[in-house]
């Protein structure tokens, strides 16, 4: 009970609660998480519901409580989290709550806005400054000529002179061109002219639009300034250049005032002679200094409200969301008649009913209210959600079956056994001792750091996933440990603790004359006896043949857990069918699914182990070395009805007397089992329909149906009315049947084809780890002397990148993902059904910590 | 038969140990028939994939091809001398 085995059993409650105790009680409900209400008015729509009011509320604290977060954020100010969370506020504080943030919001905008305010203010003051001193040294350049000048004309050829001096562009001389001629003696004309900032980069087209518009009848002179200046709506830092522009007459003033305007350039009035400006530059200074005071108050003040808020935010979010998610709950009770009480109904675990009714007797304690709540159970025919009870150990396992499909209720849960089965498979594919003992060195690491891990949450989804599975990482580095020993493979390099039990005895001449030599089996080459534990050191030093020895190997034990693993899962399919008393499927499925399997399947593993045994180097002729069939072969001729080639001089074609015979009736007995998947249960059905329906024929209809629902029990539950109905029922029974048991026959072959890939990626993991130690570290110890030294910590830097970046993690993750694959499809196949539902209690912890989900939902 | 008789014992003692030793010994909890169940695959996993190994090499029908100087490194590091002649 209460194990991960099977999902909880959940019951149906019924929930009777005082209007006054509601509040309270769901709010204990969201404390204790164990509880999941159903929506009992599903077609009111979001916006006519009881509690609508109060939701809208806590949204509106909602969105100020985030105005204060963004306003904070922006300022940099640290947010107390401690992490604790406070309990939902009684409603009554609700208000008080709501008139708080109201406060602070006010004030806190109204800051805002005297600080634009003055920011503005102070903009226009530096740009004048700027505008005062960049004229400044416009005038001063042509001061002497201008002011001894009389006339408007010669002080207006002056400038020209000026720009012509400079060379400045081609634009004051066209200017000046047309300025010569426009002021021809006789023509007195007034010289005006205008100052003002612009966004830097909008100055090229300015002119352009000037030059145009004006056709070339104004002079326009820029200066940058040098520093940026603050953009007081949204903040940025922005450059300008100050510019000013002389012109003829009126109808050129409104018009250049015009395209300033258009331009969004700010104007500002500069006095025509030095004195007014240098006063005005003064006058300038001396406010800017008062607005910087101000302005810094402003600042202070701002900084000393949101510290405060800062103080408390996390704690408000929590309150506010607690109070939000008790009336969105509330909101999904009916309303008795007498508008007295609340009625709720909700998905139970069962061992917790004494929890929850105990939380239901404090929360009405809490409100005061005199009448206790009502649990009631309830028969339902409605399927209950899937619970699996999980701690942090078991979590990241039951993630990576509910990824697949979640659960039928009570439906035997894989993943108790994917806690050992997924690191192992895993691990004959990553088998190395070396790496393993990285990664389960990393996944330690994360769970003893566990705590301090878990606090800093981070946004970083790559970092979260290693994270959520660093059990899954550790024993999956642990057994890749183990397997990496037996393999006898530590970064593609062998370990000789027993002592190779193979042994030279050649003559030193003889491995002088020969590039390559072949130890014998059958003579004192090799001791008689395997090395105690694990592959032979000699094997990874025997280059020319490792691959083959190893291949054999490996291919057999591929298979050999792959049809275990199965054979497993198909065992699990009886748990399914005797919990759920589905007798049908227990004969009709189980029984032949299991047959098939063993008589194939495991038969050919049965060979294979024969095979280790038998036939051996020393032996005489029928069972030496010469004579060992090929397991793989004798599969494919035992399953055709092949007669089998002729073996070697002096050998047997089988491996034992009367195989010829057991092969074919385990064929002939597998082939039977097939016909018995195909019609056996539907066939079962359609007789006890007809039965039901024969002997029960006076009395209504309705029983007899119920009466084949409780035969046919699974798939064939949903009885419908009348025989037209059955008959349907039944030919799809017979389709479903069918695929059924195609998908079974076909999927043995090819899944147990599938297990091959514990082999190829485990072959390929040994060999590029074997080509990193001999294209990479090799050619750094090969170096001698000072030189040596440097060459192989580089070397080694290297080949330590590689083998963590693309042995431990990459090869890793395709293991893993290979891995995923056997158990979903391979494994999972027998047995799981996995289209169940989730329990999702409504918990406090969950909601918090997505708050942004729940408001989604509420909107 | 190629079997030494005290490496399968050790070996298959030590994962009896572990599949069947510590399940019996697990505390009583929420949590001992899942403790028990990762025992027992733990050691059945183990001690199948050990005992594969061995019998893979029990009756070896191939021997190593080793090249000239692994030869020579053998005989210099594992003690085991060639013959003279």
């Amino acid at each position: 009970m209460g194990s991960l085995f099977r999902s909880e059993e959940m019951t149906l409650c019924q929930l009777f609660l005082q209007s006054e105790a509601a509040y309270a009680c769901v709010s204990e409900l969201g404390e204790l998480g164990l509880v999941q209400f159903r929506d009992l008015n599903p077609d009111v729509n979001a916006f006519q519901r009881k509690f609508v009011n109060e939701v809208r509320r806590c949204d509106e604290m909602e969105r100020k409580l985030r105005y204060l977060e963004k306003e904070i954020k922006k300022d940099g100010i640290p947010m107390l989290d401690t992490g604790e969370s406070p309990e939902a506020p009684q409603p009554r504080e609700m208000i008080d709550l709501e008139a708080t943030f109201e406060k602070l919001e006010n004030e806190l905008r109204e800051v805002n806005q005297n600080a634009e305010a003055l920011k503005r203010n102070f903009l226009e003051l530096t740009e004048l400054k700027h505008i005062l001193r960049k004229t400044q040294v416009f005038f001063d350049e042509s001061v002497p000529t201008i002011y001894k000048s009389t006339s408007h004309s010669s002080k207006y050829r002056r400038y020209l002179q000026m720009a012509d001096n400079q060379n400045e562009d081609e634009q004051a001389q066209l200017l000046g061109e047309e300025g010569v001629r426009a002021s021809q003696p006789g023509q007195n004309l007034k010289l005006g002219f205008v100052a003002g900032v612009i966004l830097r980069e909008k100055l090229p087209a300015f002119e352009r639009m000037l030059w145009r518009a004006c056709r070339g009848n104004v002079f326009l002179r820029q200066a940058m300034i040098e520093s940026p200046l603050e953009d007081p709506t949204n903040g940025d830092q922005v450059y300008k250049s100050v510019f000013i522009i002389f012109f003829q007459g009126d109808q050129l003033k409104s018009r250049v005032k015009k395209i300033c305007e258009g331009f969004r350039a700010t104007l500002y009035p500069c006095p025509e002679a030095p004195a007014d400006r240098r006063e005005m530059a003064m006058g300038v200074m001396t406010r800017i200094e008062d607005l910087n005071t101000v302005l810094g108050q402003t600042q202070d003040h701002r900084h000393r409200v949101l510290v405060a808020a800062a103080k408390n935010l996390k704690n408000w979010f929590v309150k506010v969301r607690k109070i939000k998610a008790i009336y969105h709950t509330l909101n999904l009770f009916n309303l008795d008649v007498t508008q007295k009480c609340l009625i709720a109904e909700c998905w139970v675990p069962l061992l917790d009913i004494e929890t929850i009714q105990l939380a239901l007797r404090r929360g009405t304690e809490r409100s005061g209210s005199s009448v206790p709540p009502i649990l009631n159970r309830m028969q339902t025919f409605e399927n209950p959600p899937t619970y699996n009870r999980t701690n942090k150990f078991t979590k990241a396992f039951q993630a990576l079956i509910d990824a697949y499909g979640v659960a039928n209720y009570r439906e035997m849960n894989p993943a108790p056994y994917t806690i050992i089965t997924f690191p192992f498979l895993f691990a004959i594919m990553f088998g190395d001792l070396g790496h393993g003992a990285i990664m389960a060195l990393f996944g330690l690491w994360m769970i003893r750091k566990e705590k301090g891990l878990a606090a800093q949450k981070t946004d970083n989804e790559i970092w979260n996933i290693f994270f959520g599975g660093r059990y899954i990482i550790f024993l999956m580095g642990v057994f890749s440990m183990y397997t990496g020993m037996i393999y006898n493979d530590i970064f593609s390099k062998s370990l000789n603790i027993f002592g190779s039990h193979w042994h030279l005895s050649y003559n030193k001449s003889t491995v002088m004359d020969n590039k390559e030599l072949q130890l014998n089996p059958g003579t004192s080459d090799y001791e008689g006896t395997p090395y105690p534990f694990g592959m032979d050191p000699i094997w990874q030093i025997a280059g020319a043949n490792k691959i083959i020895f190893h291949n054999a190997y490996k291919m057999k034990i591929s298979i050999i857990f792959g049809v275990i693993h199965m054979t497993f899962g198909v065992i699990m399919s009886w748990h399914n069918h005797t919990y759920f008393r589905n007798r049908l499927s227990l004969v009709y499925e189980f029984i032949p699914q299991l047959l098939f399997l063993l008589l194939l399947f495991s038969y050919m593993v049965l060979l294979m182990f024969i095979k280790w045994n038998r036939y051996a180097a020393t032996n005489p002729m029928p069972y030496s070395e010469s004579c060992a069939p090929s397991i793989l072969i004798t599969f494919i001729d035992m399953v055709l009805f092949n007669k089998p080639k002729d073996p070697p001089e002096g050998c047997k074609v089988y491996m034992f007397s009367g195989q010829g015979f057991f092969q074919s009736l385990f064929v002939l007995l597998a082939i039977c089992c097939i016909p018995v998947m195909l019609l056996g249960k539907p066939i079962k059905i359609m007789q006890a329909r007809k039965l039901a329906n024969e002997e029960v024929q006076p009395i209504t209809g309705a029983t007899s149906d119920a009466e084949v629902g409780g035969v046919s029990n699974g798939s064939a539950s949903h009885g419908g009315g009348g025989d037209q109905h059955d008959e349907e029922e039944i030919s799809e029974i017979f389709i479903h049947q069918g695929i059924h048991t195609i998908e079974y026959v076909l999927g043995s072959v090819s899944h147990t084809a599938s297990y091959l890939r514990l082999w190829a990626l485990s072959l390929a993991h040994a060999q590029l780890a074997d080509v990193l130690w001999t294209m990479v570290l090799s050619t750094g110890l090969k170096q001698e002397g000072w030189l040596g030294g440097i060459m192989l910590t580089i070397v080694f830097a290297f080949w330590a990148i590689l083998t963590i970046g693309i042995l431990v993690l990459m090869e890793g993750l395709s293991a893993f993902l290979h891995t995923l694959r056997l158990h979903w499809v391979e494994f999972q196949s027998k047995f799981y059904m996995g289209q169940g539902y989730a329990f999702q209690p409504f918990a406090f912890d969950a909601i918090i910590e997505n708050g942004s989900a729940s408001s989604g939902e509420a909107d | 038969m190629g079997a030494a008789f005290f490496p399968i014992f050790f070996f298959t003692a030590l994962w009896g140990g572990v599949g069947i030793g510590l399940p019996i010994m697990t505390p009583k909890g929420p949590h001992q028939n899942l403790i028990r169940c990762i025992l027992m695959l733990t050691a059945a996993c183990c001690w199948l994939f050990w005992l594969c190994c061995y019998m893979a090499q029990m009756n070896p029908l191939i021997g190593p091809r080793l090249k000239r100087d692994a030869i020579q490194m053998i005989a210099k590091s594992w003690d085991n001398p060639l013959k003279d002649g």
